[in-house]
């Protein structure tokens, strides 16, 4: 089966025979040799048409009135109107997009025609400007697709964005003509002034039959939620205008309207809100008296006062964008523009993108009844509410309103998550602007949960060779009542490891794994054998942990199962010096990693540790054989944006018989090679992930003055 | 060993050659037959004279929609209103706001009347509406109003359907064609067809069905409620069954489904087609024929082989052990399936077209439940098997967080109707579909508090944001004499010398007016006093005066040094959705009383910690003043010592996790029950044996005859708190904790200089 995503790789580290990297070298480049042979046959193969296509039109030019002439007789079928009933279940044809692994549906564009009616007449204009930078996007874009056969869903090349410039007959007839049209079925049009006087309907009022439409100004009762989609209109100052974006904060007004030929019941109520609250509201309008040659529609008046629109815009906090004749309004566009929360009065309005946007994050609805209320309404948002919404409003202009390309996208972008709901894009990633996803976490452990107690916890012990104290440490865990099973990863590849009688023997099962290379990164490699969430990294000449404090240890981590729990801390800190980080092993009163000599941590944080550590700190770490606790703990307090736990007193692990760790831990290198892995690691991350706490975890009783035998952690150690 | 290597580079090479052969001989064919194909259409072309192409429309006409011969938005309104009724209804046509201005958001609910008979289940929604803190008994105020007719089980084959409802209704002067009404359906239409249709006329009212169509469903105006059982809590719940994140979230099965075939009939399409996808590995799928009286009349070839594998396997057993579940249609569009694989993790697979999805206008169903689509059943197998493991994992939390939040009770689902229609009257001040889908959900979110993230103790790691920097002290004076004790003196200046500290209130809970501000110490930050209303729920007020996010609680002899606070608040900062504190007790389950139990021994355990030092965030204030029910803040006023077991029982039920305890210098003494007025004589000592030394991890012995009697009665007091608030929740919300946080150093042999909070360690 073609999965898009990548499979959850279960087996062990690669356990392909050692080559001599020449040889390998060699392979490979033969092998991608021919790879890329194989691909460029199949291109060949396959996709004849992209590779004809790039030569047939980027070179020849055409103008849009050379496009065929169409005529439709007076009596060709007109579709039925548009059918309200539908929804994708029942109109929508699903068995023309099919399964396919990228989970895109594809689009077909007809070819442009002019259409004239029995006297030659044009139906209406060929192309809008706007309509040709939509269609050229969507034939950019990975949805699209020049074979008709192929094609989930149709976009019409005839032009109905504006219904004012069209005559609605012959524009259905012409629609019903289409030769893929069988009654609208999976046609998309797309519409921004839908109706006319006198009664200005919110859906466009070509009888479509069961095609989606793509509508500005949608109101509850035509909108076919689920089916059809509401989009912004379009405004073409965004293109003309270039508004520098302003950082969130205080502006000038308070509340501003500066749309024109507002109905006079409007004006008279927003006039009286401004005599109540004074200067902090503007209330602009058309001006009257503009010399010839600057264009009215860039410019508002207030009394004599001249202002710039849209720049006026900027000014001011909350922008009021009224209903007109239609719902929709191209002042919303602007005002999103601007960074001004628009503040809706349109009553039963769809907003743009509602299906996917949330508008309670960037402007303010308010229903037309309460209008006069509008200032004090306003005034109830907190300011903190008020900048998150000026960045967002901004986000949605630039992410869904600048261009007639960001339209088009994001309402195939819609139409796709529909049909393929189970690789939709998400709610954050529709509305949280880029500055809230950076500094933002979503914890992938996010259920508050306790582990049950009784499923334990896996012991992985990383050895090379030194046995003796292997066996120490084995006969030491296994004494921890809620270990449930201990795994040794034999890391040296020449050597076996000893014979199974040799082993000490244990209540709970002993598991040795080989590993193919010798790397640090085995330690954190998700083995199948690690049946419990918990995992106890430790090393194999910790013998100094006492079963209370691991215990103890397994219990903090219960209670804190998305953080990494351990013993030593150590801190990172800022070298202003030197001007940049370094590592400190001091006894300080303040921990932001803990060792992984012995920690416990989810085994979660295994699979991300192999399979999605950023950048190349994997590689990174096995080739330098140092640091890889440093970055499984900046890994873990990245995703979680959690610190870590420290618990008991312990500082230091020591063992009689070993130098190596507390050994190298004084010596100075050693300190500069891990202020090293900080600094390369916070440059990968690109952020500082590790959280600075000054506390550790100790028993409720610890040194409490209270019989020993009664504690239930009584022998925790020491430093 | 060179001539291997040659040899294979020129296997290799060969056969490229070949290959790309062959392709371009396909390339040369596919040139020759396009040339008839001239003509269709490739990509969009760029044509010439694109940037010669008018707008769409005139600048002028966009920024002028108006049209001066419209009629006035006024009269637009009033013509919409006849308009848009019954049917079209929608918010701003059927429903009178006005009714909701003055009293706020009250629901009343029709006296109920002895010779009608309810259904369980309605006498639990009713029930749980007038527990609510939204509850009116009277009729002029409410702004919601709910019959006591019971309207959920509209098939009139059943035997709870009520006849001539139409009759009864027009009968009520409340009901004035519905407005402002809710009805709650479970089943709606027969068989053959099962419509969406009630026998009766609902009017304007709102309809809060199960198994919505969305063709017949009022965006906006109705709200689709899911198909619960019968023997659905009232409250509390049941917990999810997903105790731990497993990694590789993968289960036994990967796709299940048990249940019936229908032969004929509305939905049988799909559960006929069920058994396609079973492949006796990693999906079982399962029917029977076997339902109804007459089955054996449409038996089919399959049945009797399907019916005996049906029995091989227990439903239970694949709801536990499956990591997606199919929920198809049954004759309606849904099922009791759906909250029974919400319950037990197991991914819900919709296959039930055109099924407006339970409480869908608040909840993001995308992130639980894969929508699938009746007619795509066969792709199903492959959609899911390619759903990456992170999203896998993503999606078993949220099903647990969304069952625990919204439907694992009818009080939590009846709530949520409630709060989603209640979130359509002020628009402006409702929650976002963030705080919705985010833990701790909707209902504890409260938009009346704030309608912004970062307000909220929950939402800083998502938000980017972080607790404020400094604390309210917010201290209890329930002095007696009127005049300033020693103690709360002392802390005043202990707490005001905290660097954290921004300000200090006081609640002044006596009869006796408060000394006059030059009485009060001198201290460097602000000292306001705030004259209480002496009940004991007054301490969780949500006071304006407190601006900080963190609160500090205390009583007025706790006594507490500066290092302490500093180091308590810094914890609390790294938990700011927890209360933070120091003197703590714990509850146990005592199974020979068949009771909770209540221990203030010193315990290798912790659960509650109390409010008379302890620093939480300040929604807490709010959350329990405004969100929990009146009934609960009486019981607790009506009882002496019981708010600060209530505050920990809410923030355990709301964060699901225990309270944290840091170091103390030495053991605070219980502290004196505190008196409502003040009022002298009953303030006892503390109960000896409240502080003798418990047994290890067993529950502690029976305390009967080893206290004093003021303490005694203290005690029986927060055991029956404590009893009587389980019984509230519906289940004891606590959770135990066996860990204390400790400055890294504390009491560690190393150099008092180099120690930060050195102090902590003297007794």
């Amino acid at each position: 089966i073609m999965c898009a995503s990548a499979k959850y790789n279960t087996r062990g580290p690669a356990l392909i025979p050692r080559m001599k990297t020449k040889h390998r070298i060699y392979y490979i480049t033969l092998f991608s040799i021919v790879l890329l042979g194989l691909i460029a046959t199949g291109m060949f193969q396959f996709w004849p048409h992209s590779i004809e296509s790039s030569s047939d039109w980027t070179v020849e030019k055409r103008s849009v009135h050379d496009v065929p002439v169409v005529k439709l007789p007076a009596d060709s079928p007109i579709p039925e109107r548009g059918d309200l009933s539908c929804r994708m279940h029942t109109c929508f044809d699903v068995y023309r997009c099919g399964f396919n692994p990228k989970s895109k549906i594809k689009v077909y564009i007809y070819s442009l025609k002019k259409y004239v009616d029995e006297y030659g007449t044009s139906v209406s204009n060929t192309i809008s400007r706007e309509y040709n930078e939509l269609l050229t996007a969507i034939s950019d874009s990975e949805f699209y697709t020049d074979d008709v056969n192929r094609a989930c869903l149709f976009v019409p090349s005839i032009d109905v964005l504006n219904q004012n410039a069209l005559r609605i007959k012959e524009t259905a007839q012409a629609l019903a003509q289409l030769s893929r049209w069988d009654r609208g079925t999976n046609h998309l049009l797309f519409n921004m002034l839908p109706g006319g006087p006198p009664d200005y309907n919110t859906a466009l009022d070509v009888p479509r039959d069961r095609a989606l439409l793509a509508g500005g100004g949608f109101s509850t009762w035509t909108y076919r939620q689920g089916y059809d989609v509401s989009i912004p209109v379009y405004s073409p100052l965004s293109g003309e205008v270039d508004l520098p974006e302003r950082g969130p904060g205080p502006r000038r007004y308070f509340i501003l309207s500066a749309q024109m030929a507002l109905h006079p019941e409007y004006r008279s109520e927003l006039e009286a809100i401004q005599a109540e609250n004074g200067e902090s509201v503007l209330i602009l309008d058309k001006c009257t008296n503009l010399s010839d040659g600057i264009p009215a529609v860039r410019k508002r008046c207030h009394k004599n006062q001249v202002f710039d629109y849209p720049q006026v815009l900027q000014e001011s906090t909350f922008c009021v964008v009224l209903r007109g004749a239609r719902l929709g309004q191209a002042a919303l566009s602007d005002v999103l523009q601007a960074g001004c929360v628009p503040v809706i009065v349109a009553d039963s309005y769809i907003l743009p993108f509602s299906e996917v946007l949330d508008w309670k994050r960037a402007s303010v609805v308010i229903p037309e009844e309460k209008m006069p209320e509008m200032y004090s309404i306003l005034q109830s948002v907190p300011q903190r509410q008020i900048e998150e919404m000026q960045r967002q409003a901004r986000w949605f202009w630039e992410a869904y309103f600048q261009s007639m390309k960001a339209i088009a996208l994001a309402t195939l972008q819609i139409i796709n998550d529909r049909i393929y709901p189970y690789a939709a894009i998400s709610y954050e990633d529709w509305n949280d602007p880029p500055a809230v996803k950076w500094s933002s976490v979503s914890n992938p452990l996010f259920l508050p949960l306790i582990p049950p107690q009784s499923q334990g916890f896996t012991a992985i012990v990383l050895t090379y060779d030194r046995v003796e104290s292997l066996f120490r440490v084995i006969t030491e865990v296994s004494k921890v009542p809620s270990l449930s099973k201990l795994l040794v990863v034999w890391n040296n590849q020449n050597k076996n490891p000893p014979e199974d009688s040799l082993w000490p023997k244990i209540r709970v099962p002993l598991k040795v794994v080989r590993t193919a290379e010798n790397k640090l990164s085995n330690r954190f490699f998700p083995y199948d054998e690690i049946e419990t969430e918990a995992v106890l990294a430790i090393d194999d000449d910790i013998i100094m942990l006492t079963s209370d404090e691991l215990q103890f240890g397994y219990e903090v981590w219960r209670e804190f199962p998305d953080r990494l729990v351990g013993y030593p801390g150590r801190l990172h800190l800022w070298d202003h010096e030197m001007n940049k980080w370094k590592y400190e092993s001091e006894w300080t009163n303040e921990v932001s990693m803990v060792l992984t000599g012995a920690a416990f941590y989810h085994k979660y944080f295994n699979y991300l540790y192999t399979y999605k550590m950023p950048g190349d700190i994997k590689n990174w770490v096995d080739a330098h054989m140092n640091c890889e606790d440093i970055a499984m703990n900046f890994l873990v307090a990245n995703v979680t944006g959690k610190s870590v736990i420290k618990v008991t007193p312990r500082k230091k692990f020591k063992c009689p018989e070993c130098t190596a760790i507390d050994g190298l831990s004084l010596d100075q290198t050693h300190m500069v090679e891990r202020s090293e892995c900080i600094n390369k690691f916070a440059s990968v991350f690109g952020t500082m992930p590790l959280k600075v706490v000054e506390h550790r975890a100790d028993p409720v009783l610890y040194k409490d003055d209270f019989p020993e035998k009664l504690k239930s952690f009584p022998n925790i150690g020491s430093l | 060993m060179q001539t291997r290597k040659k040899y294979i580079f020129l296997t290799f090479l060969a056969s490229w050659l070949l290959l790309f052969f062959f392709g371009g001989d396909r390339l040369r064919r596919f040139a020759f037959f396009s040339g008839r194909k001239a003509e269709a259409q490739r990509n969009w072309p760029h044509w010439t004279d694109r940037s010669l192409l008018n707008s769409f429309a005139d600048p002028e006409e966009l920024q002028s929609d108006g049209d001066p011969s419209l009629p006035s938005p006024r009269e637009r309104r009033a013509a919409r209103l006849s308009v848009y009724k019954n049917s079209r209804c929608r918010m701003e046509t059927c429903f009178n706001f006005s009714r909701c201005e003055k009293h706020g958001f009250k629901v009343f609910t029709y006296p109920r009347e002895r010779d009608q008979p309810l259904s369980e289940s309605y006498s639990k929604i009713l029930t749980s509406i007038e527990r609510s803190r939204y509850y009116t008994p009277n009729p002029e105020e409410a702004c919601l109003f709910i019959l006591s007719i019971d309207t959920l089980d509209r098939d009139h084959l059943s035997s709870q359907y009520v006849r001539n409802v139409d009759e009864k209704i027009r009968g009520f002067p409340l009901w004035n064609g519905g407005r402002n009404h809710l009805i709650f359906n479970l089943y709606s239409g027969t068989w053959p067809n099962y419509t969406e249709d009630l026998g009766f006329d609902i009017g304007q009212a709102i309809l809060a069905k199960a198994s919505f169509y969305t063709e017949s469903f009022r965006p906006g105006f109705d709200v689709s409620i899911p198909l619960f059982p019968k023997d659905h809590p009232q409250r509390g719940g049941e917990r999810g069954w997903l105790y731990q994140d497993s990694i590789p979230p993968k289960k036994k099965y990967l796709l299940v489904f048990k249940g019936k075939r229908y032969l004929t009939g509305i939905g049988s399409s799909t559960r006929n087609a069920l058994h396609h996808i079973h492949n006796g590995k990693d999906i079982v799928s399962l029917t029977t024929c076997k339902h109804g009286k007459d089955w054996e009349k449409h038996k089919d070839t399959r049945c009797d082989k399907d019916n005996v594998d049906y029995e091989k396997f227990d439903y239970q057993e694949l709801l536990h052990n499956s990591t997606f579940c199919i929920v198809p249609r049954g004759r309606r569009l849904g099922s009791f399936r759906f909250l029974e694989a919400l319950q037990a993790a197991c991914i819900p697979v919709l296959l039930s077209d055109g099924w407006e999805l339970p409480f869908a206008e608040a909840i993001d169903w995308g992130k639980a439940a894969v929508v699938g689509n009746e007619r795509l059943l066969l792709q199903i197998p492959s959609a899911v098997r390619c759903i990456h493991p992170e999203r896998v994992l993503a999606f078993q939390q949220q099903t647990q967080f969304l069952w625990d939040a919204y439907f694992s009770s009818v009080d939590k689902i009846v709530h949520t109707t409630l709060e989603i229609i209640k979130d359509r009257l002020l628009p402006h001040r409702s929650r976002s579909r963030f705080l919705w889908n985010t833990l701790p959900g909707g209902l504890l979110a409260r938009p009346d508090f704030s309608t912004h993230p970062g307000d909220f103790p929950f939402y800083y790691l998502q938000h980017g944001s972080s607790p404020s920097k400094k604390f309210t002290a917010f201290i209890r004076a329930v002095s007696p004499s009127g005049s300033l004790s020693q103690p709360i003196l002392r802390l005043i200046q202990a707490v005001s010398g905290s660097q954290y500290c921004a300000q200090i209130l006081v609640l002044w809970s006596c009869e006796k007016p408060p000394p006059p501000s030059g009485k009060w110490p001198q201290t460097t930050v602000p000292l306001t006093i705030i004259q209480g209303r002496r009940k004991l729920s007054d301490r969780f007020f949500p006071y304006t005066a407190i601006q900080t996010d963190a609160v500090l609680s205390l009583d007025e002899d706790t006594s507490l040094s500066t290092s302490e606070v500093d180091f308590a608040f810094v914890v609390w900062r790294s938990f700011p959705e927890r209360i933070v504190g120091f003197p703590t007790r714990s509850h146990f389950w005592d199974a020979e009383q068949r009771r909770w139990g209540y221990t203030s021994r010193w315990t290798n355990e912790l659960s509650i910690v109390l409010t008379a030092a302890a620093f939480y965030h300040r929604y807490y204030h709010s959350l329990f003043t405004e969100y929990l029910p009146a009934g609960l803040r009486e019981l607790v006023d009506g009882l002496a010592a019981c708010e600060d077991i209530l505050m920990n029982v809410l923030v355990a039920a709301v964060t699901k996790l225990p309270p944290i305890k840091v170091t103390q210098r030495k053991q605070h003494k219980e502290t004196v029950p505190q008196q409502v007025g003040c009022k002298e004589g009953d303030a006892g000592t503390p109960p000896v044996g409240e502080l003798s030394p418990s047994p290890l991890r067993s529950p502690p012995a029976k305390v009967k005859g080893t206290t004093g009697a003021a303490g005694g009665r203290r005690f029986s007091q927060r055991h029956d708190c404590l009893n009587q608030l389980a019984d509230w929740f519906g289940y004891m919300p606590l959770v135990s904790s066996q860990l204390r946080l400790d400055p890294v150093l504390f009491k560690d042999q190393v150099s008092v200089l180099r120690k930060k909070y050195p102090r902590l360690e003297k007794l």
